[in-house]
């Protein structure tokens, strides 16, 4: 199982993206599955759902919104700072499923991998999903603040620590 | 037993005789202040690359500045009298000074064989707290961050009659284990006539 993460800026530019897959013993590695085409495609998934962002952004207090979108089997999951830095996470079961093409119809499917029990992607809405993500999110959160306190850092441009980045690693082992 | 009286001195002025103001104002003014020195101090005939000597320059003489007038206010909260020798104002510098102005304790070590130079090892420097160098290759290498210290340092044990030199040796932030600045007596400075004779 796959996943895409990004932290958005306050004018929908992408600050940080970071591939990888799920460290749970047993289903995963560690390392991304996506499809070539993913690389595009996961950006313009994620950036789509932006607006759905924004729209549930006034709904709620809690600065984590959950999952706000679904695209074939992508499940995008939002986190919103005090700052309006949108940090977005996008998970798939199991990506050689996905077609990107026009038709919304997934291809046939076969005996796939996602149907074990533990993995997140394979229920998105469920309690443990929201509770690891919400983990997740948090911990980045806090990387995120120590991150801009940084003087040599410019408010709204790239991310390039690499203790940042680190950061995020761990967090994702630990959570997902 | 010089050290205890100066650490006792040290802990009293700054829990009754100072006041205090939040450490996140001071290391992000602090961070505000290098990182604009960054961006305007460049190397000639370049429009953005920084010149980190003449950074470190800078902040040594904005300390410097700071230091000519800290002395008073240190030597009126402290009501110290004159130390004896350099052994004594090492102390004093660490266990009082730094303590009422920064509420850090450095430890004072390699004291070198001629006795006339000592280190200064910080174990924390609230200056410096959430700073990463930028990436640009050559900060790493060139820029002292928390150099302002050493101006002040130096500015301050000169209106008591010590010319010093005072500089980094090893920083975090560089990636070194510790942070230490060293302090070399260079010399006691007497008193001078002014060039005209009436």
């Amino acid at each position: 199982m796959s996943y895409y993460f990004t932290i958005i800026g306050t004018k929908d530019n992408p600050l940080f993206e970071s591939t990888f897959g799920t460290s749970k013993p047993g289903t995963g590695d560690g390392t991304a599955r996506f499809r070539d085409e993913a690389a595009q495609m996961n950006q313009f998934i994620v950036h789509a759902a932006l607006d759905l962002v924004e729209e549930v952004q006034w709904t709620t207090k809690d600065l984590y919104l959950k999952k706000v979108d679904t695209f074939q089997n992508n499940h995008i999951h939002a986190y919103i700072t005090g700052g309006n830095v949108k940090f977005m996470l996008l998970m798939n079961a199991d990506p050689s499923l996905t077609a990107y093409s026009n038709y919304a119809s997934p291809p046939p499917s076969r005996a796939s991998m996602a149907k074990q029990g533990g993995l997140l992607a394979a229920n998105p809405t469920s309690p443990q999903t929201e509770e690891a993500v919400r983990g997740f999110m948090g911990e980045i959160y806090e990387a995120w603040v120590k991150c801009i306190m940084n003087p040599f850092y410019d408010v709204n441009s790239e991310v390039t620590s690499p203790v940042f980045r680190g950061r995020v690693s761990a967090a994702a082992k630990r959570y997902l | 037993m010089a050290s205890n009286k100066a650490a006792r001195i040290g802990e009293d002025v700054w829990k009754s005789r100072t006041e205090k103001i939040n450490t996140e104002i001071v290391t992000l003014t602090y961070g505000t202040i290098v990182s604009s020195l960054c961006r305007d101090l460049l190397l000639p005939n370049t429009t953005s690359t920084t010149d980190y000597a003449a950074v470190n320059a800078e902040l040594d003489r904005m300390g410097y500045n700071i230091g000519l007038r800290l002395i008073e206010d240190f030597l009126a909260k402290s009501n110290t009298g004159a130390c004896q020798n350099l052994r004594e104002t090492a102390e004093v510098i660490s266990k009082t000074g730094f303590k009422i102005f920064l509420n850090i304790t450095p430890v004072v070590s390699g004291w070198s064989s001629d006795g006339k130079s000592f280190g200064l090892v910080f174990e924390e420097n609230p200056l410096a707290d959430f700073v990463e160098l930028p990436d640009d290759g050559r900060a790493q290498e060139e820029l002292w961050y928390s150099n302002i210290l050493c101006g002040v340092l130096r500015g301050a044990l000169e209106m008591v009659q010590m010319q010093v030199d005072v500089r980094f040796v090893s920083d975090v932030l560089r990636g070194n284990d510790t942070t230490e600045m060293r302090v070399t007596l260079l010399k006691y400075i007497e008193d001078e006539m002014p060039p005209d004779d009436e």
